[in-house]
């Protein structure tokens, strides 16, 4: 296995007033060279922390506490903050939830990329242009010679997230996260998007990481499935393996709470699938195995003791006391 | 796009053009005045508005025309360059405060407060009987009494924008912080600070000649709105031609000044169309 990046337990508490939120509280994550890791979760699970932890821009009061991220070998947590500066944008992407706030409004769209490639490469301006130009070709910008001059208010939501991608995937970086790239968009769109990104990625050998809770997305075009809650990881395993073979009660939950098309509208029909119970707070995490309040098949020792990995096939591990 | 907006305001338009005519009028001093501003006549003290003299003459027989029109380069160099000078310090102290936060901003906002808590006049007041009366120590009293204006607004302006995604995005693409502010916030907080430009112009006038009307400002002979009035005190019933036409010359041009800042503020903010 070609392994990028691997994050070991990691922790990203955030201190507040109010006491202490443990937004990423021992995560392991194992992503391979241009593979599609899908990181699955409600909202407020630590998805996003977690890809904010990786490149350490984790904003105040929030701090990574302990654990390990090796890119390769070095270890990004040991980094100076200039060393740490180098990756950003340049090994390691990021592609924001708003494709429509995520560019700078002040400035034109070849204006921008033209200097992301300027923080990392030096590059004439007139050579950044074609680069820019270039990739905005690459992500299938029509004309992009005019669009280059044109500022974010006056491209399509489709158009800006595509300019998006062409600025996260100009440096050709090892890895892409792409937090949730699809929600803003339409239906329609978000197929031509990750189609785009998953063509580039492939000839550029570079892995991502899918934030998401769209699971349909996940099934789709991940290799690799993370379930995520409430700050930790449920289960993991091949895509197939958590799709057809899911074991741990969250993740079946998870997925029969995905809605068909088809769903109430035919007499036999049943209600969409709930999971009963809301996420725990972050401050008042429950004792034992994070999901037992929430669990239908909790038993005793779910609320005394945390949970054991146990491993079910090769690569599909869960943490559950059902399996143990 | 904004300039258009911006020539169909016609309070807008019309503040312009009081601030154009008014910095051509101190350009071309020279030759619109039509006698020395210094030149003392006392065969010809205190006469009304005559051909020979316009506005008329002064306590001293000077040419109110003539100091009224040389007085206009005074107030403007001395407001536009203590605005200046108030609002480089006050944009990058509040672009570190908002970008940098908690010690950076909790520092920074303590000095900017001792200096807020003081009446603006009476600190300036202050700092020019410590340093002695001259233009160039009023540009530092107003400067310095200026500068928390632009503080509060830049940091204010950068701590909103610092939550958008598209700052967070220069982040997690390896800019500096330098960067990030001077490339991707402070472009975007460019239309509060331009209206406060405007609106602490108008203010840096009626300071100006509010010094100068208490013998702070431009030392005695030389013309200046304020010390124009200053001079006409005595002699308000008797001759009141030599506190109208200065009077005039103030409240026109800082009333220009909002109007052009009033305008802007409604061209560049979108929120209040």
């Amino acid at each position: 296995m070609d392994i990028v990046l691997n994050i070991k337990d990691l922790k990203t508490f955030f201190f507040t007033r109010e006491g202490v939120a443990k937004a990423v509280n021992g995560v392991n994550l194992c992503l391979e060279r241009s593979k599609i890791l899908g990181l699955v979760g409600e909202s407020g699970c630590g998805k996003s922390v977690t890809a904010l932890s990786i490149l350490r821009i984790v904003p105040h009061p929030g701090k990574i506490v302990s654990g390990e991220i090796f890119l390769n070998d070095v270890d990004l947590l040991k980094l100076s903050m200039e060393e740490m500066r180098q990756i950003r944008g340049n090994r390691i992407s990021m592609i924001f939830q708003e494709p429509m706030v995520s560019l700078n409004p002040a400035f034109t769209i070849g204006n921008q990329l033209i200097e992301a490639l300027r923080v990392h490469r030096r590059v004439t301006k007139a050579e950044a242009r074609n680069l820019a130009i270039e990739m905005l070709r690459m992500v299938e910008i029509p004309a992009p010679e005019r669009r280059i001059k044109e500022f974010p208010h006056q491209l399509s939501g489709g158009m800006r997230q595509r300019a998006m991608i062409a600025e996260a995937l100009l440096l050709k970086p090892e890895i892409l996260i792409a937090d949730e790239p699809t929600t803003a968009l339409d239906v329609t769109i978000q197929a031509q998007v990750l189609d785009i990104m998953y063509r580039l990625t492939q000839e550029m050998k570079t892995a991502i990481i899918l934030i998401t809770h769209n699971l349909g997305l996940v099934a789709e075009w991940a290799q690799y499935v993370v379930v995520l809650y409430a700050s930790k990881v449920m289960e993991e395993g091949p895509v197939e393996a958590i799709f057809e073979n899911a074991k741990h009660p969250y993740t079946q939950g998870l997925l029969r709470s995905i809605p068909t098309p088809t769903q109430g509208r035919r007499q036999n029909s049943e209600k969409l699938h709930e999971i009963k119970g809301v996420v725990p707070s972050l401050y008042d995490v429950p004792r034992g195995c994070t999901f037992h309040p929430r669990c239908l098949s909790c038993k005793a020792i779910c609320s005394q003791e945390e949970p054991p990995w146990v491993t079910i096939s090769p690569g599909h591990r869960l943490a559950c006391w059902l399996f143990v | 796009m904004a300039w258009k907006r911006f020539m169909e305001h016609r309070i807008g338009m019309i503040g312009l053009t009081v601030i154009l005519f008014n910095l051509f009028l101190a350009f071309a001093a020279p030759w619109i005045a039509t006698q020395d501003p210094l030149k003392i006549e006392p065969k010809n003290i205190a006469s009304p508005p005559s051909k020979a003299n316009f506005f008329g003459t002064d306590g001293l027989g000077r040419d109110i025309f003539s100091r009224v029109i040389y007085g206009s380069r005074i107030s403007l160099i001395v407001s536009l360059l203590s605005v200046l000078a108030a609002m480089v310090p006050g944009v990058i102290l509040g672009s570190m405060a908002g970008y940098f936060g908690r010690w950076v901003d909790i520092i920074i906002m303590r000095f900017m407060d001792a200096v807020m808590s003081f009446p603006a006049i009476l600190l300036a007041i202050g700092i020019i009987a410590v340093r002695g009366g001259s233009l160039y120590n009023v540009v530092i009293a107003l400067s310095v009494v200026y500068t928390p204006v632009f503080y509060r607004i830049t940091r204010g302006s950068v701590l909103s924008l610092k939550e958008k995604a598209f700052v967070e995005a220069a982040m997690a693409s390896g800019n500096t912080p330098s960067t990030i502010i001077a490339r991707h916030i402070l472009p975007n907080c460019m239309a509060p600070i331009i209206v406060q430009i405007t609106v602490s112009l108008a203010y840096a006038i009626i300071a100006e000649a509010s010094l100068s009307f208490l013998g702070l400002g431009a030392p005695p002979p030389a013309p200046s709105w304020g010390n124009i009035l200053s001079d006409a005190r005595d002699f308000m019933m008797d001759a009141p031609w030599m506190t109208v036409f200065p009077g005039i010359a103030i409240t026109l041009s800082v009333v220009g000044f909002n109007m052009f800042g009033d305008a802007l503020r409604d061209v560049l903010d979108p929120r209040l169309k």
